[in-house]
């Protein structure tokens, strides 16, 4: 059958399972474009492209399929950077696409002509240049494998106009993807496995690390076997949340700056980590002079260049991690950790008094905890929740306990404001019956507050709830804790977000104390449409414990006790 | 820094590591190696990249100074990327190395039977000869290469150029270009 190449993609895509497609036209995507007018997937049109990857990213997390991202040449694709690099920390399988000018006048800074291939060579898992229609279809299924397979990552594709527009006789090929230098070698050694089974039956004070990983390979259920069966508690980290219960007693919670400091002490004190699924960032660690000095570890990752990487491991295994979990499980007998276990009950100590929970409810004052719990309590803990970058991040990770896996979207490695609203489309589409709660600070919801109008155009249904604190907050929180509130650049004098929300057709709530928090989020989740809450909390609120970045892992920042609060 | 060191100097003292790597043949993968180390600031000593015996397979041949931990980095971030095929490390088994250098010297009438002894010595070849330059070829490792140029210095070096370094383990194998699985796994550091 003669088809252009343009009418190629959709072919592919359809072929593929996509069935929304988050896109930006523009001259060099317009054949693409014209072809996707008798097409049925659905087009979401975004207000930047930005946008488009970070939707592109919340679908995919939302779904566990790709997401596909569709720019112009030029401007349109360097505007998707910010979200491919985002996608690459991450592991979030995104497939980008974008326009190309004609291959005959590349590399003559041809109008919105852009080095696309390069620019993007060190955030993509993979990138191709398609210069000819007979090339779109398999790069494009190799595409799609590279992105979902092994560890996942964003791809991208720079196709020419020219080969939008070529037409070749098609024929969809279904024989699977052969990339030879592309089959990581999975198999877990017998002998690994017995050192690893060696490690834990002799250790006594053994802790997991949770991480991404779990999720992703959706091994949740062979890790609570593993742990139920052990006896060992488990720390995770920030994607990792949700990954195993939050009220399971074995879970001492997030790890890392601003985890619990208990489950930092547990770490420094443990004499096995066990690793699963994480790659010991340096948000985790700390100091990695001083990291878990007295542990012996267990690395078991499915990249293999994570191993030893940050922190030298005992045994490092590359594999799937609920399979070898598995086969680790089988092989040992019950054990029990009780004197560990009454260990990290003392780290605990004062924790439960100095949290900002414990605070009495003060009729002037809104905390930004108090508000995440009461959102947490209005959806049962059940709800999807897509956080910005921030202050607000930590608090929804801290404050908003999760029983389930895949029901936190966040922006971890790459830390990238502006994520959360368009994170939380790509979500809805990915999600359309969950409820969603995008939790955002002042400063991010700004910088893509734009796509308030794709919220509108498209229909979607999102509670955004924006912790406003007038401030860039987490950097404010770093100037006062090692700048001497010496306040540069972070002040932040904010529109009427009530009014902005308004102005775009969609309903704005402004919470100023804690006893409307129930009734706004409640009308929120009344409301057919997308529901804007401005909560107005506590200007200058730090999150706590904090590990300051390059300090030893157990050398926390505590909050103060609370009678202590500072006056404003 | 990294936890690299076992108390092993050996281990964190940059040494000069020679990789070879099997490589699609295709449009840009020059520049993914290349980016590779330059993104991770690994300065390349030397880089040889040339076709091979199995069609749409290229070789490279890559020097930097490295200690074992960011050697075992770099094999596992080469092993990342999607058109390599294999990595080798040839330091770990003997091997021959030689690099390849033209060198353009002036000489006279006069001076031209003295150049030409010189080479004898460095078993070099004149490969062309003008009025008052000859053009000497060299193939051997760096060492000898550098002991070559040091004296022809005198008589005037007017041009250079090098391959840089190939590398050949020895004996009847060769590393498997199509293996079943792509090996990627950083092996365990010794000691504890």
């Amino acid at each position: 059958m003669k088809l252009s190449g343009a009418e190629i993609i959709w072919r592919v895509f359809t072929k593929l399972g996509v069935d929304t497609i988050f896109g930006y036209p523009g001259g060099a995507v317009l054949p693409l474009f014209d072809a996707m007018y008798d097409c049925p997937i659905r087009n979401v049109r975004v207000r930047h492209e930005q946008g488009a990857a970070h939707m592109a990213d919340g679908y995919a997390r939302a779904s566990g399929k790709a997401g596909v991202a569709i720019a112009t040449s030029g401007p349109g694709a360097t505007n998707l950077v910010t979200g491919i690099a985002t996608a690459m920390l991450d592991s979030s399988p995104v497939v980008c696409i974008t326009g190309q000018v004609n291959s005959s006048v590349i590399g003559s800074d041809a109008f919105q002509e852009t080095d696309v291939t390069g620019v993007t060579l060190p955030i993509t898992k993979h990138n191709y240049l398609v210069t000819r229609a007979e090339d779109i279809s398999p790069m494009l299924r190799e595409a799609f494998y590279i992105a979902t397979s092994g560890r996942p990552g964003p791809v991208l594709l720079d196709i020419t106009k020219d080969a939008q527009q070529g037409v070749i006789d098609y024929d969809w090929d279904d024989t699977p993807v052969r990339l030879p230098g592309y089959r990581p070698d999975l198999r877990v050694l017998p002998e690994e496995l017995e050192r690893a089974k060696e490690l834990i039956q002799n250790a006594k004070r053994p802790l997991i690390l949770a991480g991404h990983g779990v999720t992703m390979s959706g091994a949740g259920q062979e890790l609570r076997e593993f742990i139920e069966k052990t006896q060992i508690p488990v720390t995770l980290t920030l994607l990792g949340l949700g990954c195993f219960p939050a009220s399971h007693p074995l879970n001492l919670g997030m790890m890392g700056m601003h985890g619990e400091a208990y489950a930092n002490s547990a770490i420094q004190q443990a004499d096995l980590l066990l690793a699963f699924g994480m790659r010991f960032d340096d948000r985790v660690t700390g100091n990695l002079k001083t990291y878990a000095q007295n542990a012996r570890k267990i690395h078991i990752d499915i990249d293999p260049a994570e191993i030893n990487k940050n922190v030298k491991v005992d045994v490092g295994i590359v594999g799937d991690l609920g399979e070898t979990l598995r086969t680790i499980t089988e092989s040992l007998p019950r054990l029990k950790h009780d004197d560990w276990l009454e260990t990290i009950a003392e780290f605990k100590n004062d924790t439960v008094m100095r949290d900002i929970q414990n605070v009495p409810v003060d009729d002037e004052r809104l905390y930004a905890a108090h508000v995440i719990n009461d959102i947490w309590r209005l959806t049962e803990g059940d709800a999807l929740i897509v956080t910005d970058v921030g202050q607000h991040q930590m608090w929804a990770a801290q404050y908003y306990k999760l029983d389930k896996p895949n029901r936190l979207i966040t922006s971890g490695g790459l830390g990238t404001m502006g994520f959360g609203l368009p994170a939380g489309i790509g979500a809805r589409v990915a999600q359309p019956e969950s409820e969603i709660w995008v939790i955002v600070g002042d400063g991010g919801f700004q910088m893509t507050q734009a796509e308030l109008s794709t919220c509108r155009q498209e229909g979607f249904k999102l509670n955004v709830a924006i912790l406003n604190n007038g401030y860039l907050g987490m950097v404010r929180q770093w100037q006062e804790f090692f700048y001497e509130r010496r306040y540069m650049g972070t002040p932040i004098e904010n529109p009427d977000f009530v009014k902005i929300v308004e102005a775009h057709g969609l309903t704005g709530i402004r919470v100023e104390k804690r006893d409307e928090v129930d009734k706004a989020v409640r009308a929120a989740q009344a409301e057919e449409g997308t529901v804007v809450i401005d909560f107005c909390v506590e200007g200058e609120d730090s999150v706590y414990p904090m590990v300051p970045a390059g300090a030893d892992l157990d050398a926390m920042i505590r909050r103060p006790e609370p009678q202590k609060t500072r006056k404003k | 820094m990294m936890m690299n060191n076992n108390g092993n100097p050996a281990a964190t003292t940059p040494i000069e590591r020679t990789f070879i790597a099997y490589v699609e043949d295709k449009p840009g993968v020059l520049n993914r190696v290349a980016s590779l180390f330059r993104c991770r600031a690994f300065n390349i000593k030397s880089l040889a990249v040339g076709r091979t015996e199995i069609l749409g397979v290229s070789r490279m041949t890559i020097v930097i100074d490295a200690d074992t931990y960011t050697a075992k980095r770099v094999e596992a971030l080469l092993y990342k990327l999607v058109n390599v095929l294999r990595v080798q490390e040839v330091a770990e088994t003997p091997s021959v190395m030689r690099d390849l250098a033209l060198i353009k010297v002036g000489a006279d009438s006069e001076a031209r039977a003295q150049v030409l002894q010189i080479c004898d010595v460095f078993r070099a070849r004149v490969v062309d000869v003008a009025q008052d330059a000859l053009i000497v070829e060299i193939t051997g490792t760096e060492d000898k290469i550098e002991g070559l140029m040091e004296v022809l210095e005198p008589f005037g070096i007017i041009e250079m150029v090098r391959t840089g370094r190939v590398a050949m383990t020895r004996g009847s194998h060769a590393p498997t270009v199509d293996p079943e699985f792509v090996s990627a796994r950083v092996p365990e550091y010794s000691g504890k």
